[in-house]
């Protein structure tokens, strides 16, 4: 009978595989700690430009000096305006795939096309908006009505509807996961007592499923924040002397103006960074731009996932 | 207790086992013998797999677990501090309630464990497989689609294919948990068939909740209840004439 | 037992009342029912119908290419070679020229030097982290990087280039004795970044849709941890590891922005990872904000955002392909 206690075998396959579990280890460090160098660059770089002025003045003097309210502005609205058109068709397409398609060809299709849809390369976005959302329906609706040039045209009401497609992914596949987490029980106890679906749905599940639609929401506002390529032929701009705002006539009410172009954070970073004729001179100002941009997009997935752990939490304990 | 001209095989003594909170072994104590099989029958929950858990710790893969008391196989403590898992698990193998095969052929899932452990010579290979089909009953069925998927086999094969995995180690011990619960009558009788003939080479510990199998099976029977040992003696005592009422209670069914 | 009497008279009250509206509320509430099916039918097929839309009118301008331009000059087109004055078969892309030439060969070259270094270094990378975060890591631990990986895959990829442009550029052209600072090399690095938290992720979830029994198996037998992770887990999960590979391609080459900035824009063939190169998106991204509407060059660039969408499109359904065949291999 052999001594159960080891043997030199062994304990070389133990050392080799402590030695290839640590390489995972290490690379999984690393790859953590290239995120941290990341952001660590563009803070070091950029957090001296970060002043009250910088981030509520206009840009002066050939994008050398003053500020880039603008492009915070604009960014904003953009994304407002995304997710205005891209939460309820995002919700209503995750509510059908989970709540009444069933699991059959037609089910898989549809996740089919959303699994594509998220793969879709971001500069075909791009082309798509020009192609379809200005020189189609654009030009379309200017034909229809006689409007000359108004629809037709780059402007941020087809950025935004650009990026809603872009964005329909997040917020269908974490709408799912919000309503796969109301447990089962929950329907039947209100089908029990009469209820028809819609009934259920909107008394019962979407309530509870609130949660995780913020989270694909919020998740949503921060990829359509960061994107840049859907932007560059579909109204963004480098520099306009005026907010995209319009006053409505005979009030002293200001509204987001969706026809005009504007400026945008990831835009203005891209060409002030390539395309910039004083290249040192902005250096700064580029800087200062990407750390408001990365600052930003970080700090609303850092909020998505922690928002999402907690509510997942509660969830556990409440079952439980 | 066990007649004093068999050997034992497996000391277990004063054994408290807790996984998390829960307590789901008191102060067991039992000597299994050796080349017998010994069968652990009792209700859900009376930690009968829990017991055989123990002996090859593979309940730690799970989770954290504390143990008070000991296990020793052959006179060395399984807990010891130089115990090596990775050599125990050899010398005590396992065979699941549920078949699980590796999604692999037949030929390198019983393969597989001499692999692990050293045997790169394809001859020897191809006979330590002949050897462990054949003693898990197998070999006739399965020697000409040795490159077939092990997902192919039916519930009552892919147990005994499990079985030959677990042989194909040569361990001494084998410790089988419920293994004919997902299992058909006629896979569940082949199993049987397996483990008498198994009893002249290895010692086996088969938990079931059949009282039946137990009694066909088994040499020795041991019944446990919510984690303590109730009786444990020769498997005829046991069902003609226990020792205890609460064994003659559940083997007459008054409750299960 | 029976009911107190008063109680009993609420009760019927309640119930009268019931039966009163029951029959007008139930009807409308059905037909509100039916609606709403109806309109959750119609969302639920948006995603479809936005893929077709982005096809047709890729198509819409992208074809009228194919009619303009010889299908030929997509690959190469003979010119006169300006010194030795011979003409001769070249394949560029030059479409603002004399004699536009729309040679695809360069773009696709230079998208594929930047996608399959980028897949492979990402695909080793990412299995590392995925195999870290499924079998190896502690719940604890797995709490912290799961996160950073994700908030990694936020990063907007302008701000990735915009780094690499400032730091990283040239301090690898100084460690790789590269003959230009913006080159593949840099873009498939950049890129790698936007692609190993997605693959990592993938990897993680085709290791953890393993079933525990599988595991156990493994270890009953005396295996190490790494042993059941190499010998089993790994060739279990092959398929959905393929298909994160997959999936991470289909990214790679999708990439717009960073390869835009860092790799140099020169649409030349090339297999020197440290040359300047240009890859299809670079070249949609650069040019088509300054081609006239309805020019030849602008549908020769939707022809080429045809292509590109088509490639990314027929990955994607390869990688379905592999994950429900390993669905279906899973399941005994």
């Amino acid at each position: 009978m052999s001594p159960i206690t080891g043997r030199g075998g062994v304990r070389a396959r133990k050392i080799f595989g402590r030695f290839a579990e640590g390489l995972c280890t290490g690379t999984t460090v690393l790859t953590v700690g290239a995120l941290a160098y990341l952001l660590g660059g563009i803070a070091a770089g950029g957090w001296r430009t970060i002043t009250w002025d910088f981030l509520t003045k206009a840009p002066e003097n050939g994008m050398t000096e003053g500020g880039i309210f603008p492009a915070i502005f604009g960014t904003i609205s953009l994304t407002v305006l995304m997710i205005l058109m891209a939460l309820p068709l995002g919700v209503s397409a995750a509510i059908y795939l989970n709540e009444y398609a069933g699991h059959g060809l037609v089910s898989r299709i549809i996740r089919a096309a959303v699994n594509n849809l998220a793969g879709v390369p971001s500069i075909v976005f791009g082309l798509f908006g020009l192609g379809f959302f200005i020189l189609f329906v654009g030009r379309g609706i200017d034909r229809a009505f006689g409007l000359g040039l108004l629809f037709g045209q780059p402007a941020m009401l087809w950025a935004a509807a650009t990026l809603a497609i872009l964005v329909l992914p997040v917020i269908i596949v974490a709408t799912e996961e919000a309503l796969l987490a109301v447990p089962a029980s929950q329907r039947e106890a209100a089908y029990a007592v009469g209820a028809t679906k819609w009934e259920v749905l909107r008394k019962i599940v979407l309530p509870q499923a609130r949660s995780g639609i913020l989270t694909g929401a919020i998740l949503g506002v921060a990829r359509g924040a960061g994107e840049t390529a859907p932007l560059l032929f579909t109204g963004c701009a480098y520099f306009l002397p005026h907010l995209p705002v319009v006053q409505i006539p005979h009030t002293p009410v200001w509204v987001i103006n969706p026809f005009d172009q504007f400026m945008q954070l990831s835009y203005h970073v891209f060409i002030m960074s390539t395309q910039s004729h004083n290249p040192t001179e902005v250096r700064p100002i580029v800087f200062g731009t990407a750390l408001v941009l990365v600052s930003l997009t970080f700090l609303m997935n850092l909020g998505a996932i922690l928002w999402r752990r907690r509510y997942r939490r509660l969830l556990e304990e409440a079952r439980v | 207790m066990i007649p004093l001209d068999v050997r034992s095989k497996i000391e277990i003594k004063g054994l408290s086992y807790w996984y998390g909170n829960h307590q789901a072994l008191r102060e067991v104590t039992i000597s299994l013998p050796e080349k017998r099989v010994t069968a652990i029958i009792g209700p859900s929950g009376c930690g009968k797999s829990t017991l055989i858990k123990s002996i090859n710790r593979i309940g730690e893969v799970a989770g954290e677990i504390r143990i008070e008391g000991e296990v020793r196989v052959d006179g060395e403590s399984v807990y010891g501090e130089e115990v090596d898992l990775v050599d125990l698990r050899r010398r005590v193998g396992m065979v699941f309630q549920k078949p699980n095969p590796f999604p692999q052929t037949i030929y390198r899932n019983v393969a597989f464990g001499p692999r692990l452990h050293g045997v790169a010579d394809k001859r020897t290979l191809d006979e330590i497989v002949e050897r462990s089909l054949r003693d898990a009953a197998m070999w006739e069925e399965v020697k000409d689609r040795l490159q077939d998927s092990a997902y192919g086999l039916s519930g009552g094969q892919q147990q005994r294919l499990c079985i030959a995995r677990a042989l194909a180690v040569d361990p001494e011990i084998i410790l089988m948990d419920e293994p004919c619960s997902a299992l058909d009558p006629t896979g569940t009788a082949r199993i049987e068939e397996t483990v008498a003939k198994l009893k002249d080479r290895y010692t086996v510990i088969i938990v079931t909740h059949n009282m039946q199998q137990a009694a066909r099976v088994s040499d020795f029977t041991a019944f446990m209840l919510t984690g303590s040992l109730v009786e444990y003696n020769p498997t005829e005592r046991v069902f003609r004439n226990p020792e205890n009422p609460m064994t003659e209670d559940y083997i007459t069914g008054r409750f299960g | 037992m029976s009911l107190d009497p008063s109680l009993e008279r609420t009760h019927s009250v309640v119930r009268a009342r019931a039966m009163e509206g029951r029959v007008a509320r139930r009807r409308k509430q059905r037909a509100i029912d039916w609606l709403a099916g109806k309109y959750f039918a119609v969302s639920g097929t948006l995603a479809i119908v936005f893929i077709m839309l982005i096809f047709i009118f890729l198509a819409r301008e992208g074809l009228k290419a194919l009619v303009e331009v010889h299908p030929m000059r997509f690959i190469g087109a003979v010119t006169e070679n300006v010194i030795t004055e011979k003409p001769e078969f070249t394949m560029t892309w030059q479409p603002v020229s004399e004699t536009p030439k729309y040679s695809l060969v360069p773009l696709m070259a230079g998208s594929a030097l930047v996608a399959i270094p980028a897949t492979i270094f990402s695909g080793l990378v990412g299995l590392a982290c995925g195999i870290f975060l499924a079998e190896i890591a502690s719940r604890r631990v797995r709490e912290i990087v799961k996160p950073g990986l994700e908030l990694l895959a936020g990063v907007p990829t302008v701000i990735i280039g915009f780094f690499i442009l400032v730091s990283v550029a040239s301090f690898l052209q100084e460690v790789f004795h590269a003959s230009r600072r913006l080159n593949a090399f840099v873009g498939a690095l950049g890129v790698s970044v936007v692609i190993i938290p997605t693959i990592a992720t993938l990897v993680e979830d085709a290791l953890r849709a393993i079933p525990r029994e599988i595991r156990e198996g493994a270890y009953a037998l005396g295996a190490t941890r790494w042993e059941t992770i190499r010998r089993v887990l790994i060739p279990t999960g092959a398929s959905g590891i393929s298909a994160a590979l997959i999936l991470g391609m289909g990214r790679a080459l999708g990439e717009t922005m960073i390869v835009l900035m860092v790799t140099g824009n020169a649409a030349v063939v090339t297999s020197d990872i440290f040359k300047s190169i240009r890859t299809m998106t670079a070249t949609l991204a650069a040019e088509l904000g300054e081609v006239a509407q309805g020019s030849e060059q602008y549908h020769v660039l939707f022809f080429v955002g045809m292509v590109l969408f088509t490639i990314t499109f027929l990955l994607n359904m390869l990688a379905e392909l592999v994950i429900s065949r390993m669905r279906r291999k899973l399941t005994l």
